[in-house]
């Protein structure tokens, strides 16, 4: 089998392969797991390099269903972000991807997402967003749209959460939001966050086939394929690939990332700058007003300090360091004891 | 008159906010460096200025450092309460006051002191607004007078207390003066109380609870701290920032070989410590009853997927808001079986500021060693308030970092390795860090079977939570034994934490003053090792000693214990927010051994011990 496909770091693809799958067939979830297996391979992340989280719901399951060489923590509904700050405060080397759902993020983990977008933390965020609490057979969550009906006809009232007006508002220095049925661009999009350090936070919209598929539904296939607005075409280059693009920076924003890679965001408008808060708000904003939804890096802020830089902490993980760093010597106590005589 | 030597409460009355904390910590210190055994509660508001407070300050040359129920000598400074405060006080006790309050026309069975406190302050402080402020000094250097206090000692405590602040220890300095010599012409002394040097406290020190726990986990190596500000237990992490900064910072580079994030809530900073300690950190946080609240469900998930972690508790009196700046041991049932579904924690009791600073690393050692939260049950009074301590030992015990897998472990146990297996007989399974090169697994909260897969198979489930109960019966042995004082009598008092001190009074009280011996047991962890059913069985009465109303630790001992073991086990129990005195548990006692109660006691004393009630609840 000398044909086998390798990644730059000699793997081929099974370790980056999970356990099946226990979702529903035709689960948006799942293709998103498909395109986190693609991303890590082809970026060449070991998995034994990366740290898997997620809350409680569907979404939170898919971990289990890729990199099953990385370890994994499905921890409690809504706070997945905690468990993630505390797990790469320990270990900093460690690239961390959260998965999280609408009702695991916009409800009861409003809270605990809010602080990790301030803290801009270093991890992937994805939120599979099917607009309801399929595990619990279909109520809404708080990203279902006014108007968009449950199957038994019921209309939702309130509005809508977006996250990623949130996300931008809030510090995250790469928001995101694609569509599980949209290969080409959530794979750029996933392969752009693998290379950025900041909090990455994707709204992944990810039609739930059981609950809320069907007609009435502002979630569904049908309507999310016709509504998703791409605010522009997503190329990615990473900075272990050799290749020179040549672009118009009229129409083209080219971002150097963190590690160096580069990402080029093909302009819908004229006036619209991913590396602009409010010009991504604007966006947003204005395709929402449309009825429709903007898809793409919305907004990007490459050089933004992360939360670990902030705290000043030493290069080796906190948890591997020796009893000799950690464990002050008998003089300091004697000094301590010497203060309170 | 006969004198009363180093046996007497100074009870401070004052308003919060008006910056009293400094005087009354400087009287402290002064007695103390004199020599005799102190100790100092702060009885304060839930208020950040302009409510009532009170200090208390024991000297006692038996070296009892419990709170004394009776206030010997008052100093009263608070308008609102200085009536209710000198109508409380016994006979013959003295009242040193602010002039203007006009208290000596209340009572005529008692000394009084008059001060006229603003006139002096303006002689010594021009600026009106620092008055405030440094008046407080003045009934310092009073006392200095009335008590007998050394002046050199109460300079050298006012300067350690300012510390490089000399332009206000001089400015405080004038005001010590003031008082002292106001005092020595305007005031004869007629009240019994004095101090003389003793040498009982050579060598020691003066720390709060909540700063020995700070520094017991910087020396267990803590790495990842989250907290969330509650009191009483904010001093703790705000200690340890302090001390951190100091000795962690990493000489050559200047980064920090620590974490101390303050969290948005108690969800998130237990969220926080065991997303760190399942990557294999030292992690903690500290809180208090509300707190607790809070992270059971996370306590759950720790329990069951098996992560270790260590929480401090300061608890305060609850339930709900409660009174959050009073002392009480009411988290006690409710942590030992925190979260839902069958769920038994670990706790460890201190008892001392000692007992604060070593159990911190006890608590990192058990926590590793059993893969759970382990549980530092420590209380308002030991936390915030003052405590003479021997010095601390420096932990000369190697960490105990647990079973994590390493390649030599995985050839000895060949193919057995599996998450949950329970490959050494004792519970306890081995655990794989990431970034080890070790086997990855999934960490879950949901059914899981000996490999760590999803499982929601009965026997799975079942042989789960058999291995779980095993792993807490190893415990057992692991965890701090109690401390036994065996005597040959019927009675045996079992006690626990804070509630220590006063027991230890209460056990001389009733031998000395009423012929009555008594065995003692503390407790110093959960869950309960052999030698505790051992002592309730060696006596036919035993009073379990606790500060909640509900008999916490008893409900436990009844859990635990097998049936009919504790059929002879009363209560003792103290809960209106104040530290626990020995008086009330001596009374408390007799009254349950039909025995009449130290005459002095048929007077109504101290307003703050109107709520006492201490009850044999069930009636044994």
């Amino acid at each position: 089998m000398a044909d086998v496909k390798k990644n730059r770091i000699g793997l081929e693809i099974q370790p980056y392969r999970g356990g099946k799958t226990t979702l529903c067939a035709g689960c948006g979830h799942n293709a998103i797991s498909e395109r986190i297996i693609d991303a890590f391979f082809e970026m060449g992340i070991h998995p034994k390099d990366v740290l898997k989280l997620s809350g409680i719901g569907c979404s939170s399951k898919t971990p289990a269903y890729f990199l099953s060489e990385a370890h994994g923590f499905n921890s409690v509904h809504g706070r997945m972000p905690s468990v993630g700050t505390g797990a790469l405060l320990a270990n900093r080397k460690m690239l961390a991807i959260g998965i999280s759902g609408d009702g695991d993020t916009g409800a009861i983990g409003i809270g605990q997402f809010v602080h990790l977008m301030r803290r801009n933390l270093p991890i992937i965020y994805i939120i599979e967003d099917n607009g309801c609490y399929g595990l619990t057979k279909g109520q809404f969550s708080p990203t279902a749209d006014v108007g968009s009906t449950q199957k038994n006809g019921q209309p939702n009232d309130l509005p809508p959460i977006d996250t990623c007006m949130m996300a931008v508002q809030l510090g995250a220095s790469f928001v995101a939001r694609s569509f599980s049925g949209d290969k080409k661009q959530l794979l750029s999009i996933l392969k752009a966050a693998i290379a950025h350090r900041g909090t990455a936070m994707i709204d992944v919209l990810s039609p739930c086939v059981t609950f809320n598929d069907h007609e009435g539904s502002t979630k569904s296939y049908a309507y999310v394929k016709e509504h998703d607005e791409p605010s522009g075409e997503v190329s990615f280059v990473p900075f272990f690939e050799d290749i020179t693009v040549d672009y118009d920076p009229g129409t083209t924003t080219a971002v150097t990332m963190h590690d160096g890679s580069k990402l080029y965001l093909k302009k819908v408008a004229e006036d619209y700058n991913p590396t602009d808060k409010l010009s991504a708000m604007r966006l947003m904003h204005e395709t929402h007003s449309r009825g429709e939804f903007a898809t793409g890096v919305l907004y990007i802020e490459p050089d933004k300090d992360d939360f670990l830089t902030q705290l000043n902490l030493v290069d080796e993980p906190l948890a591997m360091l020796p009893v000799d760093r950690v464990k002050p010597g008998r003089d300091v106590l004697d000094a301590v004891m010497e203060e309170h005589r | 008159m006969q004198r009363i030597i180093n046996d007497f409460s100074i009870q401070i009355a004052t308003v919060n906010g008006s910056g009293s904390q400094t005087a009354n910590l400087v009287l402290l210190r002064s007695i103390f460096q004199m020599g005799i055994p102190v100790s100092g509660k702060n009885m304060f508001p839930s208020n950040i200025a302009g409510l009532p407070t009170w200090y208390t300050v024991r000297a006692n040359k038996a070296g009892y450092i419990a709170r004394k129920k009776e206030v010997d000598f008052l100093v009263a400074m608070n308008a609102e309460t200085a009536k209710e405060d000198v109508l409380s006080l016994e006979p013959g006790r003295a009242v040193l006051y602010d002039e203007p309050l006009k208290l000596s026309e209340l009572r005529s069975d008692l000394t009084f002191y008059p001060v006229p406190f603003d006139k002096i302050v303006a002689t010594v402080c021009t600026d009106a607004k620092l008055r405030r402020l440094v008046k407080n000094m003045i009934y310092d250097g009073v006392l200095s007078q009335i008590l007998e206090i050394d002046m050199g000692e109460m300079e050298k405590a006012l300067r350690k207390q300012f510390g490089k602040k000399v332009k206000a220890a001089d400015l405080n300095m004038g005001a010590l003066k003031a008082g002292s010599d106001y005092a020595a012409q305007n005031l004869k002394k007629t009240d019994p109380f004095a101090v003389e040097r003793m040498d009982k406290t050579g060598g020691m020190i003066l720390i709060e609870g909540n700063t020995a726990a700070a520094l017991g986990a910087m020396f267990a190596g803590v790495t990842v701290v989250a907290w969330y500000p509650i009191t009483p237990s904010s001093s703790l992490p705000e200690s340890l920032i302090g001390y951190m900064k100091k000795y962690r910072v990493d000489k050559e580079t200047g980064k920090a070989t620590y974490a101390i994030v303050q969290a948005e809530d108690e969800i998130a900073s237990i969220g926080m410590v065991l997303g760190a300690s399942w990557a294999g950190a030292r992690a903690m946080t500290s809180t208090s009853g509300p707190g607790i609240s809070l992270m059971s469900e996370f306590a759950g998930l720790a329990y069951y997927a098996e992560i270790p972690g260590v929480i401090f508790d300061i608890q305060r009196v609850g339930p709900s808001t409660g009174l959050p700046t009073r002392t009480a041991q009411g988290d006690i049932a409710t942590t030992a079986l925190l979260s839902h579904g069958d769920t038994r924690q670990i706790l460890l009791i201190p008892a001392s500021v000692e007992e604060c600073f070593e159990m911190a690393q006890d608590a990192f050692d058990l926590a590793e060693r059993f893969q759970q939260i382990v549980f530092v049950m420590s209380d308002l009074d030991l936390g915030m308030n003052t405590w003479m301590s021997a010095p601390f030992k420096y932990p000369e015990k190697a960490y105990d970092r647990g079973k994590v897998l390493d390649a030599e472990t995985v050839k000895r146990l060949g193919g057995e390795w599996g998450r949950y297996k329970d490959v050494d007989g004792d519970g306890i399974p081995w655990r794989t860090l990431p970034a080890t090169g070790m086997p990855s697994y999934f960490t879950r909260g949901s059914g899981h079977n000996e490999k760590g897969q999803y499982s929601e198979r009965p026997d799975d489930y079942q042989r789960n939570m058999d291995r779980l109960a095993h792993k807490q019966d190893t415990a057992k042995k692991y965890v701090p034994a109690p401390v036994v004082d065996d005597a040959e009598t019927e009675i045996g008092i079992v006690g626990y934490g804070t509630s220590h001190w006063a027991i230890g009074e209460c056990r001389v009280q009733l031998e000395q003053e009423f012929g009555i011996k008594t065995a003692y047991m503390r407790l110093r962890a959960y869950p309960f090792s052999q030698d505790v059913e051992a002592f309730i069985a060696r006596y036919p009465r035993i009073y379990v000693v606790e500060q909640n109303r509900d008999a916490q630790m008893k409900m436990l001992l009844r859990i635990d214990l097998p049936a009919g073991a504790t059929s002879h086990v009363r209560s003792v129990l103290h809960y209106n927010g104040l530290p626990v005195d020995a008086r009330s548990l001596t009374d408390e006692i007799l009254i349950q051994e039909g025995r009449k109660t130290r005459d002095t006691e048929q007077v109504v004393t101290a307003r703050h011990d109107a709520a006492v009630v201490t009850a044999a609840r069930e009636g044994e």
